[in-house]
């Protein structure tokens, strides 16, 4: 789509000011409606029995009992489930896999694998109705680690999983395969004044949502549904539940919740076809809530990575050639986005020779969900972290070096596009000017700095803007809030319409009443659903000149808006009063009808992100204990509508990096058994743990957008993981190739350095 | 199992429950009283999002029994604004933006005013360990510490 043409240049009047959240009120006074928080009459409450075991046939499942037990009306297990899921456009393979997640078929591929289900007239009754369950299991080898599983003899999760991207003779648990780049790498390493080569690895942690997953389900014999659900895409959620159900899409009407945070993760279903098939057990409402522990054993994770880098680099700075391999654990399904993490890895800069490779792996644990510009991250660990000894060892500046390297307008990127306005350098400029890069740092501190690439993406998406008699518009869009973009949604629409903020309703529409919206994910709300709400306002506008005109006696194209006013566009369009919008829609019933603006397409100008942070900290050798001193964030947001909003979303990305690199992971026993499944063992930052996070907000407009709008949502978790990492490394005096950089383990690295 | 009957006052006004001797205050105050500003984000007194006040005490509800609450005082989010007048902390929470998702703000409301009843001079280390029980994912703590700051600063001035 070429929207290059109405790039706003000039002033705006809303945009870029900060006004209250429309939703503000409700979310501190208790009154938002998040996923638990509904109630049905007649409800029932649901309850899921998981696998203990990390791999296990399942022999056999006797529900007798748990049936028999006074209060339970309804218990399910994947035999009522469809034996094969409906095909839906678009979907191939991915609804099988989504099914198998939700309810285990023939094996139990996890720990925390869903077995059987049970509705109950309390919450207290299907506990208790759980316990009377007997699966008959036949324990199976295991395996949980990334390199681990693609060895030789390692135990197989599903023969028949890779797809025809894998080369012969990997292990069958390898299931995809990622290969890009140009140029030549062993000829540009043969150039280099210096090659390192080095492995590094992360863990999965877990986007680690306040709100576990919940839901309200209604299925009636007559095939029709309702869905109450916490969700970053209900008109997904109601596509993959028909799918796995057997229902027509149509007769699904699913409604989104309040969220209480996703990062990605709740993008992906898990439990809603379990409330839906129990409804249709019982026909009754089945309202189901996850435990924390559910959520850590069965939602989410990140895929672990085992990554080899290897860079060449004169004595100048220029990187003569890179090649990166990436080896990613998704759990017991295809998915991991070891593509992602490959063509992420060496995008912020600019590279003659370039190779990378990425394998997406099996192991026994639970199918990997998106987290905030998933696979980046850990690539950028890997890289960064090379960059950085690299700097290290020749006496560069690493802000020098990354700006002498940096991905500029006309860079063809390490994985193919050749781009156009991005912000790459003028983010390392705006670093290198930062107060916080020129100070000087205490004993015993350590500065770090990583840069960061994430693509963003558009989506299907559709708006609706439709205006009241008095003025005011309310606006429907698809995409649930999940950090302030309704503010963002009425402050673009108040620019185009010229009609106060406070003015504008902004509703998360329902999937019954708006066409069809791609989830909020790859940094897409401000970006998509912002420019389907500028042209749906924009829409209304046109129509809205049309009623001047045809009351004017003039021709529509003679008519222009400004500041909520018709106007005569100049002399020769005839001498008439400027006309406010709420003398056009007071009337508007008797000159055409209602008014209002559509928008329905797939915008592609999502405009890639940049960013660079930039970390002081200290550790302790004593106890090996990190402190984060200080932490600035400077990143590219094309055009910040709701600068606070904005800035919310650096220094979340921050925080959530700050856990990945020092605390968070995933530690599984010699069982395959999840040890640390509450919040106190899988210790995400906490206010104690973190100083200010400063921002800096750097604006490259998107030609993509009508405002210059990109997405800021994701990029900010991408560098905090190398560059906290080189942070550390550079305060402690040793490398830290592996995450997280807990305690023990650099502990563990000090003592190994001194031998 | 037999019930037990609960009398209790919550945000100042009196009410009768009967509850499992299994299920939790916040569970009551959910699923009995419709009182769903206390959020369960992990039912282990990690996370804070369950937050209210037991007599003036700020206490995790999903850790209190529903029995526990007979002839107690519990303050609950819904109780913070008088009327329409929305306290300063939940003012200062919307100017600040000191919320995204907002699943983790009743249980921060209930802490930070527990903090300045009792410190109305907090220093900037003091509200982060105070609210070290209540997680965020969303926002790094920035905004929420400014807020709070911000709000006792005022609320200093005011008085």
């Amino acid at each position: 789509m070429a929207l290059d043409d109405d790039l706003k240049k000039d002033g705006f009047t809303f945009v870029g000011t900060r006004p209250k959240r429309p939703d503000g009120l409700d979310k501190v006074t208790g009154r938002a409606k998040f996923g638990a928080d509904m109630v049905a009459p007649g409800m029932l409450h649901g309850a899921i029995l998981r696998s203990p075991h990390a791999h296990a046939r399942i022999k056999g499942i006797d529900t007798s009992k748990a049936e028999a037990l006074e209060g339970v009306k309804a218990v399910v297990t994947r035999a009522d489930f469809p034996d094969t899921v409906q095909h839906k456009p678009g979907m191939a393979g991915e609804m099988w896999n989504v099914l198998e997640n939700v309810m285990a078929g023939e094996k139990a591929l996890y720990d925390g694998h869903a077995v059987a289900a049970v509705a109950a007239t309390s919450a207290l009754i299907a506990k208790d109705a759980l316990k009377l369950i007997e699966v008959d299991y036949e324990v199976l080898p295991h395996v949980t680690d990334v390199d681990k599983a693609m060895a030789e003899g390692a135990p197989v999760i599903r023969e028949g999983s890779a797809d025809r991207s894998v080369p012969e003779g990997l292990h069958p648990n390898v299931v995809r395969y990622h290969e890009s780049g140009h140029g030549d790498v062993e000829a540009g390493f043969a150039k280099a004044d210096l090659v390192m080569e080095d492995t590094y690895k992360t863990e999965a942690t877990h986007q680690g949502y306040i709100e576990p997953h919940a839901c309200l389900g209604m299925l009636g014999a007559d095939g029709k549904g309702e869905l109450w659900c916490t969700t970053q895409g209900h008109f997904y959620f109601q596509k993959v539940c028909a799918a796995v159900l057997g229902l027509e899409t149509s007769q699904l009407r699913v409604t989104a919740s309040e969220i209480g945070g996703g990062f990605g993760g709740k993008t992906t279903v898990f439990m809603e076809p379990v409330s839906l098939a129990l409804s249709r057990k019982a026909n009754r409402p089945v309202k189901m809530v996850m435990s924390r522990s559910e959520v850590f054993r069965a939602t989410g994770p990140t895929a672990s990575a085992s990554m080899d880098i290897k860079i060449g680099m004169t004595k100048d700075g220029t990187i003569t050639a890179a090649k990166g391999t990436y080896r990613l654990q998704g759990g017991a399904f295809p998915g991991a986005p070891a593509d992602f993490t490959a063509m992420c890895g060496f995008a912020p800069y600019c590279l003659e020779n370039v190779l990378q490779i990425g394998y997406d792996v099996m192991a026994n644990r639970p199918k990997q969900a998106a987290y905030r510009a998933p696979g980046a991250p850990m690539g950028a660990f890997a890289v960064e972290s090379v960059i950085d000894e690299m700097c290290n060892k020749l006496g560069l500046d690493p802000v020098e070096v990354r700006l002498k390297n940096a991905a500029r307008d006309g860079t063809k990127s390490s994985y193919g596009p050749t781009w156009d306005a991005i912000g790459q350098v003028a983010c390392l400029e705006a670093v290198k000017a930062h107060p916080h890069y020129s100070t000087p740092l205490k004993e015993g501190q350590g500065r770090g700095i990583a840069s960061g690439f994430w693509f963003n993406h558009g989506g299907e998406t559709s708006v609706s803007l439709a205006l009241s008699e008095d003025g005011t518009a309310q606006i429907s869009v698809g995409t649930p809030d999940i950090g302030g973009s309704r503010a963002s949604m009425a402050l673009m629409a108040a620019e185009v319409l010229g009609i106060p903020y406070e003015n504008i309703r902004v509703t998360i529409a329902d999937t019954a009443t708006l066409g069809y919206n791609d989830v909020s994910h790859g940094s897409r709300v401000t970006y998509a659903s912002g420019l389907a709400t500028i042209k749906a306002a924009r829409d209304a506008v046109e129509k809205l000149k049309g009623r001047a005109a045809a009351e004017w006696g003039i021709d529509p194209d003679a008519v222009t808006w400004e500041d909520g006013y018709a106007k005569p566009s100049g002399p020769n369009a005839g001498e008439f009063e400027p006309m406010h919008i709420t003398k056009i829609t007071g009337k508007m019933g008797r000159t055409g009808g209602p008014i209002s603006g559509h928008f329905e397409a797939t915008p592609e100008g999502a405009g890639v992100s940049f960013g660079t942070h930039i970390v002081d900290a200290e550790v302790d050798p004593e106890t090996g204990k990190t402190s984060i001193i200080r932490y600035t964030v400077v990143q590219d947001a094309g055009k910040a509508i709701h600068p606070t909003y904005v800035e919310g979303q650096f220094q979340g990305g921050a925080a959530q990096g700050i856990g990945w690199a020092l605390n968070e992971e995933y530690i599984y026993g010699e069982d395959g058994r999840l040890q640390n499944s509450i919040f106190l063992d899988y210790r995400i930052p906490v206010a104690s743990d973190l100083p200010m996070i400063d921002t800096v907000i750097v604006e490259v407009p998107n030609p993509g957008h009508p405002y210059g709008v990109r997405g800021v949502g994701e990029t900010g978790i991408v560098p905090p993981l190398a560059a906290v990492a080189n942070a550390v490394s550079n305060a402690a005096g040793v490398r830290l190739k592996e995450l997280p950089m807990s305690p023990p383990r650099i502990l563990k690295a000090l003592k190994d350095q001194k031998g | 199992m037999s019930k037990i009957h609960v009398s209790t006052t919550v945000n100042g006004d009196p009410v009768d429950f009967l509850c499992d001797p299994r299920e939790t205050l916040l569970d009551c105050l959910r699923d009995k009283l419709a009182l769903t500003g206390a959020k369960e984000g992990c039912g282990t007194g990690d996370c804070g999002a369950c937050s209210v006040e037991v007599d003036g005490r700020l206490v995790c509800s999903c850790l209190m029994l529903g029995a526990e609450a007979n002839g107690k005082e519990i303050a609950t989010v819904e109780g913070i604004a008088d009327g329409d007048t929305l306290h300063p902390l939940q003012e200062k929470f919307i100017d600040y933006a000191a919320l995204q998702c907002g699943i983790c703000t009743p249980g921060i409301l209930v802490a930070a005013k527990n903090l300045l009843e009792k410190n109305p001079d907090p220093t900037e280390e003091e509200v982060r360990y105070w609210l070290a029980g209540n997680l965020c994912r969303c926002t790094g703590y920035d905004k929420i510490i400014k807020a709070v700051m911000d709000t006792a600063a005022d609320m200093r001035e005011a008085s």
